[in-house]
């Protein structure tokens, strides 16, 4: 395998600049900051802004809540149906969004095949239409509770939130096969922590046939995480030159 | 290469052509290009943005030159896309937000040196420190919310502390107003200087104002609207300098001589081969331009251009650290404020200001509360190792109890 990790001119250290640094460091540690304190102001300024803040946005109500009768919102009537909504949604739009991940990754690995990284592109396929048959799992779920699966929950507006990084890294021309391994990694022990969380949920709500489907779910995020995994760690020994 | 401003014709404007993937070319290296590269990308950009807002309104009030605005300001528009692209997307907002201040020091620090008007000079120095004193307070702000180093893009060219506090900056706006230079009498490159750090200062304030709502941070939020409103003083007091006699026409002129004049500095020290290139090209189309604006000067006026423009170009703007220079003048006139159109030491400063800022900053300074007690190391402020004073966790503890 070709190495993805050269030796060249970074400039961003202090080593490439040793007489300017003293120069500045000299003249740092000889100003005083112009107004005293640390950065617990920051912190005090945060808590103000918290302590007046909102929410980031709520749920949409369930069809049962505007008068139409299921029997899966009966199982719910006594329980917080938006809590367990929200997470729903939130699955829902993760995996959308893993489609999108592997997809821009499965563009990476062809694009790079030459560079004999071994990444088996028909696994990557594979997943993604894993992670796309699980957003319809999921929306399937959503409908079976009379919520509206095209609504954007608020745990899936703050998970997009998070991901926006990781879909960057996996469409920045230059990253490497590894840099976007680690960012599906990251995205993947997410996501099956997040499987594992919403089936206890589903459990205590009630939904056992759901929380069934859900386990399938997880069992196959649970190969994604292991290969993902493997890849990433062979990849970064490789180009250390340790790999066994 | 010698270049005429009064004769190069350079490439014909209906050869100055594009296609979408020339338009997003590889990006820099944010981690291996020089610092400089990435100043001049910033700086042409700025230029390209006010070479693309000068021409709109000099079309709003000119029927007639409408459509030749139109046909260069589409060749502008390209450039300002093909230079702005230059720039990564592993550029934080405020790791860019650093290479933009280290732009305005370092490029308005050498044309405070190579201005020939002393009282043109002054404004420069005048502005130069707020802008150092900026630099430092998104230093801060970088390091305390992203734990990254500013020095990591400025590369050792640039000193990180405070310089005119950025809280006594704001003015009441009667004293961003400035002199400015005399159209018949002024030389030619304090036109090109003027034009040149207005372009800047203005993409910073359009910049700031636009990336402010990225954050979730309210703390980020206020720190870039408080310097934003600083950029809009400073795009006053660099409008005012310029002679608001000169006709549209010697504007445009004016304007695609300063574009030809900056991409000729960038080709003249470009040190990344592919880039330069990207430099010559725009130098090619913008002698193309400023062809075409001297003929409809000449058109439309019945004047000589060599009125306006010099034969030869002044000398290039000089892409290296100025800390000696800058330094120098933070120690002697940090403590400067406007009055009016001049310069006077703080005890002379007028009660309009005064007044202004005491409202605006009676809820808080964003810009000290930022920068509170903070000292840049290399590699943060970390570096100087301090864990959580006990306190703070017993205090917490107790409130959560």
């Amino acid at each position: 395998m070709e190495k993805s990790t050269v030796l060249g001119t970074n400039r961003t250290g202090i080593d490439m600049s040793p007489i300017d640094i003293k120069e500045m460091v000299a003249l740092s540690n000889a100003t005083p900051s112009s107004s005293p304190g640390d950065e617990q102001a920051i912190a005090k300024m945060r808590r103000e802004y918290i302590a007046g803040a909102g929410v980031i946005g709520s749920v949409p109500p369930p069809g049962t809540l505007k008068g139409m009768a299921s029997t899966a919102m009966e199982k719910l009537a006594g329980k917080n149906p938006e809590a367990f909504i929200d997470k729903l949604g939130c699955r829902l739009a993760f995996e959308r969004s893993g489609v999108r991940l592997y997809d821009a990754l499965i563009t990476k690995c062809s694009a790079t095949v030459d560079q004999g990284h071994g990444i088996p592109l028909n696994t990557l396929r594979k997943f993604r239409d894993e992670e796309f048959r699980h957003f319809k799992l999921v929306e399937g779920a959503i409908r079976s509770i009379g919520a509206d699966p095209t609504a954007q929950t608020p745990s899936a507006d703050v998970d997009a939130m998070a991901s926006i990084g990781l879909i960057q890294v996996l469409t920045d021309p230059r990253t490497s096969v590894a840099h976007c391994l680690e960012a599906i990694l990251i995205a993947e022990l997410a996501d099956n922590d997040a499987w594992q969380l919403l089936i206890v949920l589903a459990e205590k709500m009630g939904m056992d046939e759901m929380a069934r489907e859900f386990q399938t779910a997880l069992q196959e995020e649970d190969v994604h995480l292991t290969h993902v995994r493997q890849w990433y760690k062979q990849m970064i020994m490789e180009d250390a030159a340790v790999a066994s | 290469m010698a270049l005429n401003l009064q004769e190069d014709r350079g490439c014909p404007i209906d050869r100055q052509r594009f296609t979408w993937k020339e338009l997003v070319q590889t990006p820099i290296s944010k981690l291996d290009d020089d610092a400089f590269t990435r100043v001049r990308i910033i700086l042409m950009n700025g230029i390209e943005m006010e070479a693309l807002r000068f021409s709109h309104s000099c079309a709003r009030m000119n029927r007639d030159l409408q459509l030749p605005l139109a046909e260069v300001r589409r060749t502008e528009q390209h450039q300002a896309t093909t230079v702005n692209g230059l720039l990564g997307a592993d550029h934080s907002t405020l790791e860019t937000t650093i290479a933009y201040e280290q732009v305005a020091i370092e490029v308005t620090a050498l044309v405070a040196q190579n201005e020939p008007d002393e009282y043109l000079a002054q404004v420069y120095r005048f502005g130069m420190l707020e802008d150092f004193d900026h630099l430092y307070r998104y230093s801060a702000m970088l390091d305390r919310l992203e734990g990254k180093d500013a020095n990591n893009i400025l590369q050792c060219y640039t000193d990180i502390v405070p310089g005119r506090p950025t809280i006594v900056e704001h003015r009441a706006p009667q004293d961003d107003l400035r002199e400015h230079y005399n159209r018949a009498l002024a030389a030619p490159i304090s036109k090109l200087h003027a034009l040149t750090i207005l372009s800047g200062e203005q993409q910073t304030q359009n910049f700031y104002l636009n990336v402010a709502p990225l954050y979730a941070d309210p703390v980020v939020r206020q720190l870039y609207i408080e310097i934003a409103s600083i950029e809009e003083q400073h795009v006053t007091q660099y409008e005012s300098i310029i002679d608001p006699n000169e006709t549209w026409l010697e504007k445009w002129m004016l304007h695609e001589a300063n574009e030809v004049y900056n991409y000729y500095s960038c080709v003249q020290q470009e040190s990344d081969p592919r880039i330069k290139a990207i430099w010559e090209r725009c130098l090619d189309y913008e002698l193309g331009h400023l062809h075409v604006a001297r003929e409809l000067f000449k058109q439309h006026e019945r004047r000589d251009p060599a009125e306006i423009l010099p034969a030869d170009l002044p000398e290039p703007i000089k892409y290296e650290s100025q800390r000696e220079f800058v330094r120098k003048i933070l120690n002697q006139e940090v403590d400067l404020r406007a009055r009016g159109t001049q310069f006077v030491p703080k005890s002379q400063e007028g009660p309009e200001s005064q007044q202004y800022r005491e409202h605006l900053n009676s809820s808080g300074s964003p810009t000290n509360t930022v920068a509170a007690g903070y000292q840049w190391s290399p590699g943060t402020e970390l570096v100087r190792g301090r864990e959580l004073a006990y306190t703070e966790f017993a205090r917490d503890e107790e409130l959560t109890r």
